[in-house]
């Protein structure tokens, strides 16, 4: 069982506590039927997120990587209360955001990856972004107005654009709507799911900048998830790497990125295309394999088949996470 | 220096819509000498899509090739009749797409969609066929090729469907293989072994490859030359390397410098202001002008070609230019 970092670093506001979420198939009765008579019938339950336990500090941004699949998004949505748990929990300030299967609280918020599906399309835009605010509160509707331009400006859209529809927007500009809308509630903690993953490079640059700029002007302390290694290293603090639901590695991001201890981590920035700006670097080098499939993880270290250094310890015993310096790596090796 | 392979002159393929002409590519020229690797960058709507989908004869009305040559081997593509192009689409040019989800039928096992393609560009027995296709998928990088021929798209994985995608697009020993974004959906340890793959592949084969592609990175780790898009026309190209290093154009530097791996981490990136002009109301002038930082008044006058030894760029200003 991973032990929960002692806060030597300062306080700490998120905190996850031995994270778990399971999905079981939903079976019909004919499903359940045919299974009885041995019919191949997928009954497992698939862990997406196994025994996860981390920290964040005050206004710490910690970055969440790993391939598809890993448990990455369920984790997110997990801190984000969107799901609840099926064991351990999330804690604000020592207090659970979930009470009997519902969120508490408001002082997390979500930026999703799709803004052309996280954006009501039959709604404009300032009601939107006016809506939390008003239900929760925050302000009131004759503030309304105000409120959304003054959003739309910080978020660096023109405050005339208030009564259009998200498809008047372009990708870039709808993140922004989808930002101003998860920053008008007035959070402390931001969750940002591969926030710019479906965005032009030089778009995805001003949302970059935007998330830096207001990030420090707001004090926010965030969870940014993506696939992205070098977006990850951009905005992260402390990253975190996971594979097939468990983190692997966790510590400071310039360390883990100078000096990766566990093999997916080391493998997966080698995997990396770099840009080659001399004719013989070598650009990459691929891990061997694919991921397993979530419903039969292999046993012993889940990223035992693929290891160039596994051992016959690692295809018997899970390694847990350990320290090493500021870092904790879950391998028997490192 | 041997005959180029293909030969593409002042390409312009507009699509005729009811809000007006979309001028996708216009005036696009470029060679690929045979083996050659070509990398083909641009963001969405730069036209590099569009420019791979001519090449193979496959732009669907109201888009149309308007104007330019494409000569492949000697022969003139365009205005090729649907027979003689077809004979050609799969045989000698082979595509690779995005998404193999859709190139691959989902009823057929892949066994019979290999065959199919090898029949379908002359007399080969369903023997010869399942054997040439299990070789394909062996030199892919799929294990238990033979037992897998008997599968269907569904029971394969995303970065092993493509594999599929990619091994049908060598089955007829292609001169030219277009590959569209071909590793855009996959993660970044299953799109490592992919490049790895077809880089080894076109050395081996002489396959000469056009790679489109978003991604500067992934392309300056495989492609020999690099064509960087931007609002249908070619703005710059050169050997990656000396394109990287030093870009002429002002819109590859930036484009650069919006990428985190050029920043210092936590430090705002050099931003590209604005977003890219509709096709339909296109700049007089410089497309990239409203967003440069060198534009003056001499861009809004058409940029003239700027050649370099062995590269070229579209700029009133070019980068190497003493200020």
């Amino acid at each position: 069982m991973s032990e929960i970092v002692p806060e030597a670093h300062g306080p700490s506001i998120v905190a996850a506590q031995s994270l778990t979420r399971r999905f079981d198939p939903h079976l019909s009765i004919g499903d359940r039927i045919a299974a009885a008579f041995g019919a191949r019938v997928e009954t497992r339950p698939v862990r997406a997120v196994t025994d996860v336990s981390f920290t964040i500090r005050r206004g710490e941004t910690l970055g969440l990587v790993g391939e598809s699949g890993c448990g990455k998004s369920t984790l997110g949505r997990l801190v984000a209360g969107i799901l609840g748990p099926s064991s351990g929990e999330i804690r604000i300030d020592g207090a659970p955001i979930m009470r009997r299967g519902r969120k508490t609280t408001t002082r997390i918020q979500t930026v999703f990856q799709d803004p052309f599906a996280s954006l009501n399309p039959r709604r404009r835009i300032d009601a939107t972004i006016s809506e939390g605010p008003i239900a929760h509160g925050l302000i009131t509707r004759a503030q309304a107005p105000a409120f959304v331009a003054d959003w739309l400006a910080r978020v660096g859209l023109d405050p005339a654009v208030a009564t259009r529809f998200p498809h008047q927007f372009s990708g870039g500009q709808r993140q922004r709507v989808a930002i101003a809308r998860a920053l008008a509630m007035k959070p402390d903690i931001l969750v940002c799911d591969e926030p710019v993953a479906s965005l032009d490079v030089s778009i995805q640059a001003q949302v970059l900048n935007l998330f830096l700029d207001l990030r420090e002007a707001l004090g926010l302390t965030c969870l940014f998830i993506s696939h992205d290694l070098s977006v990850v290293r951009h905005v992260s603090d402390r990253v975190a790497i996971m594979y097939l639901g468990r983190i692997v590695e966790i510590g400071p991001a310039a360390e883990v990125y100078a000096a990766p201890r566990h093999p997916y981590t080391q493998g997966l920035l080698d995997s990396v295309p770099k840009l080659r700006l001399d004719a013989d670097a070598v650009g990459f080098r691929p891990i061997a394999g694919e991921l397993p499939s979530p419903l039969s993880p292999p046993a012993g270290c889940a990223f035992h088949p693929r290891c160039p250094r596994a051992t016959d310890l690692c295809r018997r015993e899970r390694p847990v996470l350990a320290p090493h310096g500021a870092t904790e790596v879950a391998c028997h090796h490192a | 220096m041997t005959s180029p392979l293909l030969e593409v002159t002042d390409l312009r393929t507009h699509f005729f819509t009811r809000a007006g002409v979309a001028r996708a590519v216009d005036g696009v020229s470029f060679s690929l000498a045979p083996g050659e690797i070509l990398g083909l960058v641009g963001e969405s709507g730069s036209g590099k899509s569009v420019t791979g989908f001519s090449l193979i004869g496959l732009v669907d009305p109201p888009g149309r090739i308007a104007g330019g040559s494409i000569r492949f081997a000697g022969q003139e593509l365009v205005g090729l009749s649907e027979d003689r192009m077809r004979a050609i689409r799969g045989k000698r040019i082979a595509m690779v797409f995005q998404d193999p989800q859709a190139t691959l039928n989902p009823v057929l096992t892949i066994g019979t969609q290999m065959a199919l393609a090898l029949q379908a560009h002359g007399r080969v027995s369903d023997r010869a066929a399942a054997e040439r296709a299990g070789t394909m998928l062996t030199r892919v990088g799929i294990p238990e090729a033979a037992t897998r021929l008997n599968n269907y798209p569904h029971e394969f994985s995303g970065g092993m469907r493509q594999r599929v995608a990619i091994a049908m697009a060598l089955l007829n020993g292609p001169e030219l293989i277009v590959a569209d974004e071909p590793t855009t959906a996959l993660d970044v340890s299953i799109q490592a072994q992919i490049l790895a793959e077809m880089k080894a592949l076109a050395r081996d084969s002489g396959t000469a490859l056009i790679w489109i592609s978003h991604d500067l990175a992934t392309v300056s780790s495989l492609a020999d030359r690099v064509l960087v898009m931007y609002a249908g026309r070619i703005v710059e190209s050169g050997p990656v390397g000396a394109v990287l290093r030093a870009p002429l154009h002002p819109y590859t530097r930036g484009l650069l410098d919006s990428l985190p791996a050029m920043a210092q981490p936590g430090q705002r990136l050099t931003q590209i202001p604005g977003t890219a002009p509709s096709l339909l109301a296109l700049p007089a002038g410089c497309p990239f002008a409203p967003r440069c930082a060198h534009a003056d008044a001499a861009c809004t006058a058409p940029p003239p070609r700027i050649d370099r030894p062995g590269r070229h760029a579209l700029c009133h200003h070019p980068l190497d230019a003493a200020a």
